[in-house]
């Protein structure tokens, strides 16, 4: 069986390749058949491994192949290979099954789309390079897919790039996770380099988890580096910049790239090198610190965002924080159980913003919508659901996922009180912007544009089965992580021990770990209520506060300002050193150069052009020249 | 004894007479003048080659050179009327100084080279004859080749000159 | 006494050659310029001639029966050539004979 992972990332490929040759000719049809079925195929595929990983004692769980050798240099080799473990087939089964579900629904809302082959062939790319990264098995394969899901976020960000502001979009992107992966890189060689000089060549997983007492030493540098490169990949401090950007692409997009996939390859990445992490206490500090901290940050500028869509940007940032603190505080199993959750729900989301758009032909901003639960009742009621998710409300996936993280950051040895309470409120503010943006959106008065108004129709069975299917995921995915102390069996955690060790064998409190549940389901419902009561009961309460506040509403409006602050500190200083390099290294220099070399031999031309005097006796002359000197060298020969 | 004295006789008064007839035919201004010169250096170079006992090719030299190609030098500066033409008297400019200067380093070369050779003599009682017969077994026997050759040579240039001068019609 | 050494011979030889060169460069007449080579021609002819001297074979005799050959046919086509010139360009001034500059 080991021998057949790669048909996971194939199929999707596959589809790339014969979507991006054939897509342009063949009917719309041909090209949603080949996008979805693909995707489909590689969860089918995933689902396979898993029962064959059930088959096996837990101890066994992990099935490797390599398909060929890749580099070899010196002692030096890799492979193009892949592993299976339990990580990586639950990252799997999540990729392609919400990479399904999206990609169905994508065909209804790309539908008018002249770009459609294009969007699909962009989208099989993506998910291809995703599969690859999470079942790779070495270091270098998984690089590969982790730039190879930079590439697509930059194709699908800018897929309309006659928009400016798409492209520009597209390039951020791509820019600032250049950035991030430039600590990648330094952590692949550092590791390289450090496993190297004692004699253990390779950057195979597995292996250099069994040669890791070797990198002791390393080990928090390395990871550090490596978790820039996350920041970058995954938006958090400071690297997030590209994500609300990002939200210029289709809507799909979003939800698959990202919310669900690309964004969580850092929390993977970390989840992955986890024995690596384990060595490195500081730096797990550091994850959890910036990733608490990023939770409350965009949390706080959600609460004054009117585009649907980059609340929601705001809100996967700060979700994606929650993950990293959850593997800051070493419980890797929460950070990856709540990836799931919020995979489920956080594309529902997104799913439910695009079908709001593609009701009211394109509107985005909550200012001008309300009242829509009338018009939208299969959106509304599965955004409803998936807000309750994210705000933690029990019953629902999310609670059970956030739970766990908070509380190993309240009881593990890397956590704290500290962070513990900012997570704590930003589970407040969560419930509050979203609950804000729910009650916006579907509630209330409507503020429609008449026009708009007149064409409110609920989306096509295509776009809303998909909701419903990530609803029901929502509400029934966190059923196989419900911890002991609720009477469960946490099968998920269990799931991933092989993966991550069981370090959970601290004595449980388990009366504590119910008052903190409770704690953080008291704050939930605070937030829907603060948002209910200024968004629907009195909603001149939101209105006289912002006006009260307006500075400070301004500011949080406008992000912080941190954009204009980067755009300052450092775009402005490259574009400086742009323009003089150009004008004293590129005009100057090379240019002098090269045209120097022009003129110097039009000079020498001009030179020689005397030699062609066209007078004969001049041409006799050198005759004689060339005989004296030939004779003359002759002689001297001779001379003794 | 006295042959010997003979010779050294005739060859010098040949020699000086061929080098002032070359000087002279440089330096004349009229190219009638010119041309006359240099067929007395044609016949005293001829008297050379007498010396060396090159019959052969000493008649050869008068009858083709002083008598054919002299001739059809003279007629052609008939034709252009270059007779009355007589190149005036002008500076020689530093260019031209110059490459004399070279030239005579040429002269120098020789002059070195000569001196440097081993060039010895081989002197048989009886010399090698250059006459007409030991010529022409030459010529006929083992050079037969090039002799066709040459000949096929003149045949072109006799075709050659004769279309290239021929006046078109016009 | 001895003959007349072959060395001298050469040494006339290069004499004349070198008188003929500088003719060559010097002179402006084209005619004047030809006969010059002409005169060249022959200082090699007695060059060669001299050589029989040295090597009691005729090989040096035979050669300038051929070079005689092909000067004269060299004289034939090149006065030809002269003679167009001065149709076309009215002179045979070398110096003003410049078709190939450039």
């Amino acid at each position: 069986m080991d021998g057949y992972i790669w048909l996971i990332p194939s199929f999707p490929a596959v589809g790339f390749i014969l979507n991006g040759l054939l897509g342009k000719r063949l009917p719309r049809h041909f090209v949603s058949f080949v996008g979805c079925l693909s995707v489909l195929a590689s969860f089918i595929v995933s689902l396979a491994f898993l029962l064959e990983l059930l088959k096996l004692p837990p101890e066994a769980r992990i099935l490797e192949g390599d398909v060929f050798e890749w580099i070899v240099s010196g002692e030096f080799s890799t492979a193009v290979g892949f592993r299976i473990d339990p990580l990586s087939i639950v990252m799997c089964l999540v990729v392609s099954g919400v990479g399904f579900l999206i990609h169905v629904y994508s065909v209804g809302y790309m539908h008018d789309d002249p770009g459609y082959p294009r969007y699909f062939t962009y989208l099989n790319l993506f998910v291809f390079m995703m599969l690859t990264l999470v079942t790779a098995n070495n270091v270098l394969l998984m690089f590969v897919g982790w730039e190879g899901v930079g590439l697509c976020s930059y194709l699908l960000i800018g897929f309309w790039y006659e928009k400016d502001s798409a492209s520009n979009a597209g390039k951020k992107a791509f820019i600032v996770n250049r950035i991030g992966d430039y600590g990648f890189l330094l952590g692949i060689f550092l590791l390289f380099v450090t496993l190297g000089l004692r004699g253990v060549w390779t950057l195979n997983f597995a292996e250099i988890e069994r040669h890791r007492e070797l990198l002791t030493a390393q080990a928090p540098l390395i990871t550090l580096l490596f978790f820039i490169g996350a920041t970058g990949k995954s938006a958090q401090i400071p690297l997030y910049v590209w994500l609300p950007d990002a939200m210029e692409g289709p809507t799909p997009v979003s939800a698959l790239i990202h919310a669900a996939t690309m964004v969580t390859a850092g929390v993977y990445m970390i989840a992955r090198l986890h024995f690596l992490y384990d060595m490195a206490p500081q730096t797990m500090y550091v994850v959890a610190l910036i990733g608490v901290l990023t939770a409350i940050f965009a949390a706080s500028i959600g609460f004054a965002q009117y585009d649907i869509k980059r609340v929601l940007a705001y809100s996967t940032i700060s979700q994606l924080g929650y993950m990293f603190t959850g593997v800051g505080v070493g419980a890797y199993a929460a950070g990856v159980f709540h990836l799931m959750t919020h995979a489920f729900f956080k594309a529902l989301l997104f799913l439910g913003a695009g079908s709001v758009m593609h009701a009211l032909a394109g509107e985005l901003d909550m200012r001008k919508m309300g009242g829509l639960r009338r018009y939208l009742p299969t959106t509304y009621w599965t955004f409803f659901v998936a807000c309750l998710a994210i705000a933690g409300i029990p019953g629902f996936s999310g609670f059970l996922s956030k739970d766990e993280i908070l509380w190993r950051a309240f009881s593990s040895p890397h956590g704290g009180l500290f962070i513990y309470c900012v997570g704590l409120v930003t589970a407040g503010m969560t419930a509050f912007y979203m609950f804000r943006l729910l009650f916006n959106t579907f509630h209330g008065g409507e503020r429609l544009d008449p026009h708009v108004r007149h064409h409110i129709h609920e989306s096509p069975k295509v776009m809303t089965v998909p909701l419903v299917v990530l609803a029901v995921l929502s509400v029934v995915g966190g059923y196989v992580g419900v911890p002991h102390v609720l009477g469960g069996e946490a099968r998920f955690e269990r799931f991933l021990e092989p993966v991550f060790g069981s370090a959970e064998t601290e004595a449980r409190s388990t009366s504590l770990e119910l008052s903190l549940m409770a704690l953080s389901v008291v704050v939930a419902l605070l937030g829907i209520y603060i948002a209910y009561r200024y968004y629907v009961a009195k909603p001149e309460l939101a209105r006289s506060f912002v006006e009260r506040h307006e500075r400070l509403f301004a500011t949080v409006h406008n992000k912080y300002y941190v954009d204009e602050l980067y755009g300052f500190l450092f775009v402005r200083r490259l574009l400086q050193l742009g323009a003089f390099l150009k004008r004293f290294i590129d005009e100057a220099l090379i240019d002098g150069i090269v045209n120097g070399i022009g003129y110097f031999l039009r000079g020498i031309g001009g030179l020689i052009r005397f030699l062609q005097s066209g007078y004969v006796q001049a041409y006799a002359f050198s005759i004689v020249v060339g005989a004296i000197v030939v004779i003359g060298y002759l002689l001297i020969r001779v001379i003794p | 004894m006295a042959a010997i004295l003979f010779k050294w006789f005739v060859f010098l008064v040949a020699s000086i007479f061929s080098v002032f007839s070359s000087v002279m035919m440089v330096t004349r201004r009229n190219p009638v003048h010119s041309a006359l010169w240099l067929v007395c250096t044609f016949i005293s170079i001829a008297v050379l080659y007498f010396l060396l006992n090159a019959t052969f090719v000493a008649a050869t030299q008068v009858m083709v050179y002083a008598g054919a190609i002299m001739m059809l030098f003279l007629f052609v500066i008939m034709l252009i009327h270059l007779e009355r033409e007589v190149e005036p008297l002008r500076r020689i400019s530093v260019a031209k100084l110059i490459a004399i200067v070279l030239t005579l380093l040429l002269f120098v070369e020789i002059i070195v080279g000569l001196s440097l050779a081993k060039i010895s003599e081989v002197r048989p009682s009886v010399p090698i004859q250059g006459d007409a017969r030991s010529i022409g077994t030459l010529l006929y026997g083992k050079y037969l080749f090039p002799f066709e050759i040459a000949s096929i040579l003149l045949l072109i240039g006799i075709v050659g000159a004769i279309v290239l001068a021929k006046r078109r019609k016009e | 006494m001895l003959e007349v050494p072959a060395t001298l011979f050469l040494l006339l030889s290069g004499v004349l050659f070198v008188v003929g060169a500088i003719g060559v460069i010097t002179r402006r007449n084209g005619i004047v310029v030809f006969m010059c080579i002409e005169l060249m021609l022959n200082a090699a002819n007695l060059a060669f001639v001299s050589s029989t001297r040295l090597t009691q074979g005729l090989e040096g005799m035979v050669f300038v029966f051929f070079v005689m050959a092909v000067a004269a046919a060299e004289a034939a086509v090149g006065l030809a050539i002269f003679v167009m010139i001065f149709r076309l360009k009215g002179t045979i001034n070398v110096d003003e004979i410049n078709l190939l500059k450039g």
